[in-house]
């Protein structure tokens, strides 16, 4: 059964906060579901589904129903995927709605890394031990940046992908972000700024990462039926796909991510083509995050990521494909390390014709939102959304 | 930029039952990988189930030690280190350290063999890989 059409996402809400020192996590995941239900035009009493993953506190759904006052669910997942854990709960809600489960379905994002002064891309993580690769990674310093970086030398190496071809992703995301009064690096920067910023994990300088920040954010998901009954803009899910990348025993290949199978999935149940979408949401963990989802999702030719991305062609305006016109993980926010659900709130504030007028997309009535999970040098979860206005 | 002074001292692994005999292994000098006895498909990190056939049980055993570099990046710590991926010349890619060099001069497809150096705690030996 495919769930083209099944569902809708009537409420979006990005928290304002970047820092949220007087915050508790549980508190912001309160705080962003009562944004979006209320964006919605809906209230808690409504919520008959519940979605979160590994930042919600506690034993995931169990703590946060308690906590927010959920008594009424009928459907209830806790699919953890990293990062992009939130687009795979849209497809998700979608089922359970084609099915007859639920009709209102909440998700919610919200961590406090910055509060808590978390290392997060640079300090090698122990892990438990129980999880079967730690053994084989720690010891040898695996954290999130030099993992992406070891993608990013390889694509250099395979495809002449250059650090100044990565720094334009970077570029393009600030000239987005300085229309965002909530972003965290709302100045311009140059190609030379990202170049010549200090290296992190080489090649990878530190304006090739994404921003940590405190925050969250939460969606709203109803069958057409509700969301025809609501007075906001209707946005209906027209394909998803989802799946994981991993090593393979050894056979591991760093120089494409999960988004070739399941952006491959997504277009094929939404019956339309890369040249069809008006905007995209890609997630930016890292520039190298960006260059490699673009190709995977057929945006451009395998390898030919590093002249898709140059001379701002993802800049709103002036590109052929406007991306993450809210600044992104890379300027804007990047809540509790995962950017899965700003990546569908920005779409969604493109597709209702809600985003900065600066940056505002014309006519955009057909997006998709990619997601990664997890490292794209060792496992991922990869999932895609695309999503269109009625 | 040279490998600097002090080396980075790796983090002791914490083997499981399942997985000792490749730690003792590496305090032989070996470094060991997973084969299926009925397909002779190698794998690794090693495991008693195969990742790639559903028949057929798997054997540990020792790897040559040659390989090639097939990425890595310098990790610009207060400890600098080389991270990496090796092919190995039994066909897996595993990630490891480069050590023992020019960080400078490492470059993807540089031909490496292993070493082992010591961990924290105990000295266990990590299999590490250093240019030929």
């Amino acid at each position: 059964m495919s769930i083209r059409g099944k569902a809708c996402i009537v409420g979006a809400y990005e928290h304002p906060t970047r820092k949220a020192e007087d915050k508790s996590t549980a508190q912001l995941h309160a705080e962003v579901a009562l944004g979006a239900l209320r964006d919605a035009g809906l209230t808690r009493r409504d919520v008959d589904a519940y979605f979160c993953a590994g930042d919600a506190p506690g034993m995931g759904p169990l703590s946060m129903a308690d906590y927010i006052g959920l008594d009424r669910l009928k459907h209830v997942d806790a699919t953890d995927l990293g990062g992009c854990s939130y687009l795979a709960h849209v497809a998700h809600a979608a089922e359970a709605i084609a099915l007859g489960k639920c009709s209102v379905a909440l998700i919610t994002l919200a961590g406090r890394p910055r509060a808590e002064g978390m290392a997060t891309g640079t300090a090698p993580r122990a892990g438990n031990p129980a999880q079967p690769d730690v053994q084989f990674e720690y010891p040898y310093g695996a954290a999130i940046a030099n993992m992406y970086a070891m993608c990013a030398r390889r694509h250099m190496y395979e495809f002449g992908t250059t650090s100044e071809q990565l720094a334009w992703i970077k570029v393009a995301a600030s000239h987005h972000a300085q229309h965002n009064e909530h972003a965290m690096l709302r100045k311009v920067v140059t190609v030379e700024d990202v170049v010549n910023s200090p290296l992190v994990a080489d090649p990878l300088h530190r304006l090739d990462c994404c921003v940590i920040s405190d925050g969250g954010g939460a969606l709203i998901v109803t069958s057409p039926e509700v969301a025809r009954s609501l007075k906001r803009p209707v946005v209906t899910v027209r394909g998803a796909g989802e799946t994981v990348k991993h090593q393979m025993g050894g056979q591991l290949d760093l120089t494409y991510t999960g988004a070739r199978y399941s952006g491959a999935r997504a277009f094929e149940m939404a019956g339309v083509r890369p040249a069809d979408i008006k905007y995209a949401s890609i997630y930016d963990s890292f520039t190298i995050t960006v260059l490699l989802q673009l190709e995977d999702l057929g945006f451009c030719e395998r390898g030919q990521g590093g002249k898709f991305v140059s001379d701002g062609n993802l800049i709103s305006g002036v590109g052929k494909l406007p991306f993450n016109t809210d600044g992104g993980g890379l300027c804007n926010n990047h809540p509790a390390n995962r950017g899965g659900i700003t990546k569908v709130i920005e779409a969604v504030r493109q597709l209702r014709g809600e985003a900065h007028p600066a940056v505002q997309v014309k006519n955009c009535d057909l997006a998709l939102a990619h997601g990664t999970g997890g490292s794209l040098g060792t496992r991922h979860g990869s999932a895609t959304l695309i999503l269109e206005r009625e | 930029m040279s490998e600097q002074t002090p080396k980075r001292v790796p983090p002791s692994p914490t083997p499981d039952v399942s997985t000792r005999p490749f730690w003792d292994a590496a305090r032989d000098g070996k470094l060991l990988i997973g084969r299926n006895t009925k397909t002779g498909k190698v794998h690794y990190p090693p495991r008693p189930i195969c990742p790639f056939d559903d028949e057929g049980e798997v054997e540990f055993v020792p790897a040559s030690g040659e390989g090639t570099i097939y990425t890595f990046s310098i990790m610009r710590a207060k400890v600098p280190y080389a991270i990496a991926y090796v092919e190995l010349a039994e066909g897996p890619r595993i990630m490891t350290n480069i050590v023992d060099c020019d960080f400078d001069r490492i470059e993807v497809g540089q031909k490496v063999r292993v070493t082992f150096v010591p961990s924290e705690g105990d000295g266990q030996p990590v299999p590490m890989f250093t240019p030929v």
